[in-house]
């Protein structure tokens, strides 16, 4: 075994271990772990078995396997960054929702307090 | 008597609100400062000035804050609403120009424009010239609609336009929003040429090339992805 083999080994194993800790404390979900976990067996199984890309590779009319997986590990980190994105932006809204009914709510309250104060000033 | 009411954004603006707003009073029945977050003095100043202040929690950036300003104003009963920068480059009687446009009642919004050709042409440095036309052009490429200045703050929304806008962004960007808002909603509309002030404050606190990208690019997103 190459040691490149037994360090992604490792990291995906690592990685194995945080996704079920997160799935544990409640912060994923059964979709989402389920993904990851085919994800990172798929990970093990490539960088021990490197030759079960070479299907794969014929299949897609790609050259080498390790090219094929490099392709696809390209694509998924893609979509991932465009889901983070679009997740990202989504948030700054909500924010803005919340931030905005806030301020808008005490503004309301200044008003009603400036209101209740004015008679008292009139002669 | 109809309600004008001006929306000021202000970010850290301690250095200029006061006198923006006591420009703007001038010409307003009220005036709104959305304080965005602010971490100096901006939202007291602008208090003491006569103006109303709504303060946001944390910075959420121009168009957020213009949207904050523009949905108070439609509480309050606003039958025109002006928005202006707090950075001192808009005249307040540019502002009184637009409401005065505005009340002539056939248009709902109504665009200052430093690049109008007419009779107050602005001073506007030659990069600042660049940077528009490139907003302009991207503008029309996005949206469909040619106008002189598509990235000025000084703009008028009338009764109804107040009361229907739908800003969805946050920063910088929601400036080519309200000409996205303009074509979807079918609103009639006319630019009024107007003369901004460039001192070494307002040129510091504008948009530059990077952030003009960055804006750009959003906008591309927003336009065709989502």
């Amino acid at each position: 075994m190459q040691a490149i083999q037994i360090v992604l080994t490792c990291f995906a194993m690592f990685a194995v271990s945080r996704v079920l800790i997160r799935y544990r404390r409640g912060g994923m979900r059964m979709l989402h772990l389920g993904l990851w976990l085919v994800f990172w067996a798929a990970v093990i199984v490539v960088s021990v078995h490197p030759a079960t890309t070479d299907r794969l590779a014929t299949i897609l009319g790609v050259g080498r396997g390790v090219d094929t997986a490099m392709y696809l590990s390209l694509l998924l980190i893609f979509y991932l960054l465009f889901r983070s994105f679009a997740k990202i932006e989504d948030l700054d809204r909500q924010l803005t929702r919340i931030v905005r009914a806030n301020a808008l709510r005490d503004l309301e309250e200044d008003l009603a307090a400036g209101e209740a104060q004015a008679p008292g000033k009139q002669p | 008597m109809p309600q004008r009411i001006i929306v000021i954004p202000a970010y850290n603006e301690e250095r200029t609100i006061a006198e923006v707003v006591c420009g703007a009073t001038k010409y307003a029945e009220r005036v709104i400062v959305v304080d965005d977050g602010s971490r100096d003095q901006t939202g007291i100043l602008a208090k003491q000035a006569g103006a109303l202040v709504v303060r946001h929690a944390v910075n959420r950036g121009v168009g957020a804050a213009i949207g904050t300003g523009i949905e108070a104003a439609v509480r309050l009963d606003a039958d025109a609403v002006v928005t202006m920068d707090a950075d001192g480059q808009h005249r307040p009687e540019d502002a009184g120009r637009v409401f005065d446009r505005l009340a002539k009642g056939d248009v709902e919004f109504v665009m200052g424009s430093r690049m109008k050709k007419g009779d107050d042409p602005g001073h506007m440095p030659a990069h600042r010239v660049l940077l528009n036309t490139i907003g302009n052009l991207l503008t029309f490429l996005l949206f469909g609609v040619w106008v002189t200045d598509s990235q000025c703050g000084l703009r008028g929304l009338s009764h109804k336009a107040a009361r229907t806008i739908e800003l969805r962004t946050n920063g910088m960007e929601s400036i080519s929003e309200f000409i996205k808002e303009m074509k979807d909603k079918h609103w009639r509309h006319d630019e009024v040429a107007i003369k901004a002030i460039y001192t070494d404050y307002s040129m510091s606190k504008g948009q530059n090339l990077f952030m003009g990208i960055k804006i750009a690019l959003k906008l591309i997103f927003r336009r065709f992805i989502r």
